[in-house]
């Protein structure tokens, strides 16, 4: 198969720097794609982006600051205004609809394709620093993840073909 | 007839390529399996997804709202 190591293995890093639910979406759905397509890849997790290494994932979206948040509703588009995100309730019933449209259009859960990345063996690094400053050990972690740096993120993408930061 | 089918039907990218991509390691070298999907965007993908693995995309078609694509596996 294409996945193993090689010199001609085209490889594909990325920094995963956000933590909520609509951002977890595009670096798991290509780290997953890339290695069903034979790409080795590396995701970096740093600042936000670490929690969605946290073994039980609680993932929200908010409409503050995001005009361009619309969501489906009765037969139309409604974003909300900011000030509305300061109601109590407003961001989790907002994640409850995004939730609910998710399942509803076959669109995979951030835990499903979490999963997948693992068992399509894509390497995920934690960044050591972030852990330290939000404090957090990797018993909080799932299993998989390593702890690196900088340098290590440096050392992945001067030898990928795509590097994203997300 | 294909050596394995794959119903992909409802589910939203990445799901087709990514079930895929599991059920093709299934079907024996210069195997084929054939995928039904409602995604559109599964049509430029499978094109995608053959050209950078290696197998061959051998049917593409549209039936009424669902797609059915042909791969024979060649990697």
């Amino acid at each position: 198969m294409a996945n193993e190591a090689g010199s001609n293995t085209k490889k594909l890093s990325m920094i995963v720097t956000k933590g909520s639910l609509d951002w977890a979406y595009p670096p798991f759905i290509l780290a997953t794609t890339a290695a069903a397509m034979g790409l080795e890849v590396s995701m970096f997790f740093t600042f936000y982006g670490l929690t969605l290494l946290k073994k039980k994932l609680d993932l929200g979206v908010s409409p503050l600051g995001n005009p361009a948040m619309a969501m489906p509703m009765f037969g139309m588009h409604i974003g909300m205004p900011n000030i509305a995100s300061a109601i109590p309730g407003v961001d989790a019933a907002a994640t409850v609809m995004m939730k609910n449209l998710i399942k509803k259009k076959g669109v995979a859960s951030i835990e499903e394709l979490r999963d997948m990345a693992v068992e399509a063996d894509v390497e995920m690094i934690a960044c050591q620093m972030t852990m330290d400053l939000f404090e957090y050990s990797m018993d909080d972690m799932i299993e998989g993840p390593v702890l690196g740096g900088a340098a290590t993120y440096i050392e992945k993408a001067s030898n990928s073909n795509i590097n994203l930061f997300i | 007839m294909a050596d394995q089918l794959l119903d992909a039907k409802g589910l939203n990218c990445p799901l087709p390529i990514l079930r895929a991509k599991k059920a093709l390691k299934d079907v024996p070298m210069g195997g084929t399996l054939q995928i039904l999907a409602t995604d559109p965007g599964a049509v430029k993908d499978f094109e995608a997804f053959c050209r950078t693995t290696g197998n061959e995309l051998m049917e593409s078609k549209q039936h009424e709202k669902v797609f059915s694509f042909l791969i024979k596996r060649m990697s």
